[in-house]
C-alpha cells in the first residue's frame, strides 16, 4: 500500500504541507477563503531538529494503537487506510494519548482528526505530497 | 473446528471476537450478554447526557458486526462452568460446550452498605446505559444531585449532567478529585476547572448514611439532595471464575497470553488482574484500550495463534468542560519531577531510574502518545534529547536514526 514517507534531506521547512493539507481538507475551493486569517487545524505537521526538518502525518500502521484504543469505535481501517468516523467521535482524544507518532489531534470542532491520504477529498492523492515543493514529502510503496 | 464461547459482550468480547476471526474464520463463536444491548461504549454514556452522541452512535461496531463475523450472541446470563466437562450453563439452564471460554465479565459499581440507602428514591450507578438512562428521567432543572466519587466515572457523571440540572455537588472520601489517575498539583488545577463550570466538592468528606432526601457527611455536615449517584468505585466480577477454579485476587489473574490458572479458560478486560508494566506488578487495569487488547490478545491465542500482551500501563485521556488532560504511567514519590505550565495548563514528568514512569498534561495534550510511548516502552532516557523531551513531546526527542526508522519505513 502506498503511504507517505518524509525524506528530511530535502525538506526546506517551508510548511506548505500544512497549508495544502488544511486547505484539501477544509471543503472549500478557495484557499484564501479557507485559510486566510484563521486558525488552521492541518493533519500534517513540521517538527524540528537540530536544524533540520521534517513533516509528520500518520504513518497507516499495520497495527495500528489507535484503533485498538478508540473508546467510541470511531477508528477502523479501510483497506489499509486508517479513517476515523468524525459522527461518532466525541472528542476524548484517547488517540492522541497513545499514537506514538504524535500524528493525531484535535480538529477544529473538538473530534480528533488525521491524515487519511486525501483519498476521500477533492485532492484525491495526497495534498502535502502533490504541493511539496522540493519532493521532500512523496508517496509510494515502501 | 472449535467451539469458542465468551461470556460478556463489551469491548474486550468485541476484540476477543476479532483476534479470533484474524486466525480462525470458520469456528463456531457464541457470544452471552448480559445486558440487552449489541456491543456498545459504555464511556461514552456521559456523552450520551450531555448531547454529545446518541444512543445508535453509541454502538462500539457496525450493526452487521456479528453477522460479518459469523458469531451467535445469547443474550441472557451465564450461571455456571464445569471447567473439567468444559460446559457452561446459563440462568435459563441451557447448556453450551466450549473447547476454549473466554471470561469478559468486565465490572460492577461497588455500593458500599450505607445505612439509610434504601430510604432514597432516587439513586442510581453509573456504568451502563441503562443506568445512564435511567438517571436522564429523573433529571430536571431544578434537581439537586449529590455525587458520592470523585474518580472519572463521579466526574464524568457531573459533567454529563451539568447542564440539566440545577445543582452538582460531589463528594469524595479522598483529598483530591481523580484520586487514582491525578497527583496533588494537577488535580488542584482541573478541580478549579471543575468548580468554574458550578460543580460543588466536598473533599476529604463522605456520605456516611442516608435519610430520603439528605445525606449525613462523616464530617457531621449535612446536604440535601433529590438524585443520588454513587460512583464510589467498580468491583471485577470475578464470581464466575472463582466457581470455575480459576486464581482470583482483585481480578481474574492472567498470563501475558491472557490465561487464566485454569486450561481453555482465558480472561480479558475490565475483570482481568494482568501484568502493569510500569509499576511491575499485577494490577486491575480498567480502561477501554487495555480492555480491547486483551480481547483481542486473548482471542489469537485461543485461535492457535500466538499474542502477548506485556506492555500494558494505567493511561488515560479524559476532559471536562474543555479542559483535556492525558496521563500514563506512575508517579513514584521519589522521582525527579519535571513541572511547566504550557499554555496556561500544567505538565507534570515522573522521570526515575533514567525512565520516563509517568506524566500528566492538562490543557495541552498535542502530541502526548510520544511520552506515552517512551513510558511503555521503557526508553532509557540517555537515548532521547532530555531537553526537548522536556520541552514538548515530538519524534525530535529521538535521535535522528531512530526518528528516520520511525518515519521512513511501513510500521
Amino acid at each position: 500500500m502506498k503511504r507517505v514517507y518524509v525524506n528530511e534531506k530535502w525538506c526546506l521547512g517551508c510548511r506548505l504541507c500544512e497549508y495544502n493539507c488544511a486547505f484539501a481538507n477544509s471543503g472549500l475551493d478557495s484557499m484564501v477563503k479557507a485559510l486566510k486569517d484563521k486558525p488552521i487545524f492541518p493533519r500534517v505537521h513540521i517538527e524540528e531538529a537540530e536544524g533540520i526538518t521534517y513533516a509528520v502525518s500518520c504513518r497507516h500502521c499495520k497495527d495500528p494503537l489507535c484503533v485498538k484504543s478508540c473508546i467510541a469505535g470511531a477508528i477502523s481501517i479501510q483497506d489499509g487506510v486508517i479513517k476515523i468516523d468524525k459522527e461518532k467521535c466525541v472528542g476524548c482524544l484517547t488517540c492522541v494519548l497513545v499514537c506514538p507518532y504524535g500524528a493525531v489531534a484535535a480538529g477544529e470542532n473538538g473530534a480528533a482528526q488525521k491524515c487519511e491520504l486525501c483519498l476521500a477529498n477533492s485532492c484525491g492523492e495526497p495534498a502535502c505530497v502533490a504541493g511539496c515543493p522540493n519532493n521532500a514529502i512523496v508517496y509510494e510503496e515502501r | 473446528m472449535s467451539e469458542y464461547v465468551i461470556v460478556g459482550n463489551g469491548v474486550a468480547a468485541a476484540g476477543c471476537i476479532e483476534g479470533i476471526r484474524s486466525a480462525d474464520t470458520e469456528s463456531s463463536i457464541t457470544v452471552i450478554s448480559g445486558e440487552d444491548h449489541p456491543v456498545y461504549s459504555r464511556p461514552l454514556i456521559s456523552y450520551y447526557l450531555e448531547g454529545r452522541t446518541t444512543i445508535e452512535k453509541m454502538n462500539y461496531r457496525p450493526a452487521d458486526f456479528y453477522e460479518k463475523n459469523k458469531v451467535k450472541v445469547i443474550y441472557s446470563r451465564a450461571e455456571h462452568i464445569d471447567s473439567k466437562k468444559q460446559t457452561i450453563t446459563l440462568t435459563d439452564k441451557q447448556k453450551l460446550k466450549y473447547d476454549k471460554l473466554c471470561l469478559c465479565t468486565g465490572s460492577s459499581p461497588f455500593v458500599p452498605p450505607f445505612e439509610g440507602l434504601d430510604a432514597v428514591e432516587k439513586k442510581f450507578t453509573f456504568m451502563t446505559m441503562d443506568d445512564s438512562l435511567a438517571l436522564e428521567k429523573a433529571l430536571n432543572p431544578e434537581s439537586r444531585v449529590l455525587i458520592v466519587g470523585a474518580g472519572l466515572i463521579g466526574l464524568k457523571c457531573a459533567e454529563g449532567i451539568a447542564e440539566r440540572v440545577g445543582t452538582v455537588t460531589v463528594c469524595d472520601l479522598a483529598d483530591r478529585v481523580l484520586s487514582s489517575i491525578m497527583d496533588n498539583e494537577c488535580a488542584a488545577v482541573m478541580q478549579a476547572h471543575l468548580e468554574k463550570h458550578g460543580i460543588s466538592f466536598m473533599l476529604g468528606d463522605t456520605a456516611v448514611s442516608f435519610d430520603k432526601d439528605k445525606a449525613h457527611m462523616k464530617s457531621g455536615a449535612e446536604v440535601g439532595f433529590d438524585i443520588l449517584v454513587l460512583a464510589v468505585g467498580v468491583r471485577a466480577e470475578i464470581s464466575l471464575a472463582k466457581e470455575a477454579g480459576c486464581d482470583t485476587d482483585r481480578g481474574i489473574i492472567i498470563d501475558e497470553t491472557m490465561l487464566t490458572t485454569v486450561s481453555n479458560i482465558y480472561a480479558a478486560g475490565d475483570c482481568t488482574q494482568g501484568l502493569d508494566s510500569a509499576s511491575g506488578e499485577k494490577r486491575v487495569l480498567a480502561i477501554l484500550p487495555n480492555a480491547y487488547m486483551q480481547g483481542h490478545c486473548a482471542g489469537v491465542n485461543m485461535a492457535g495463534g500466538k499474542e502477548a500482551v506485556t506492555n500494558a500501563v494505567p493511561m488515560n485521556s479524559i476532559g471536562f468542560f474543555g479542559l483535556h488532560s492525558i496521563t500514563a504511567g506512575i508517579y513514584p514519590a521519589d522521582s525527579e519531577i519535571y513541572e511547566d505550565h504550557p499554555a496556561g495548563g500544567i505538565k507534570r514528568l515522573y522521570i526515575k531510574n533514567g525512565r520516563l514512569a509517568g506524566y500528566i498534561l492538562i490543557g495541552e495534550v498535542d502530541r502526548a502518545g510520544i511520552y506515552t510511548a517512551l513510558v511503555r516502552e521503557k526508553t532509557p532516557l540517555e537515548e532521547v534529547d532530555t531537553a526537548r523531551l522536556r520541552l514538548s513531546p515530538s519524534l525530535a526527542v529521538y535521535k535522528a536514526d531512530i526518528r528516520r526508522k520511525k518515519l521512513g519505513g511501513v510500521v
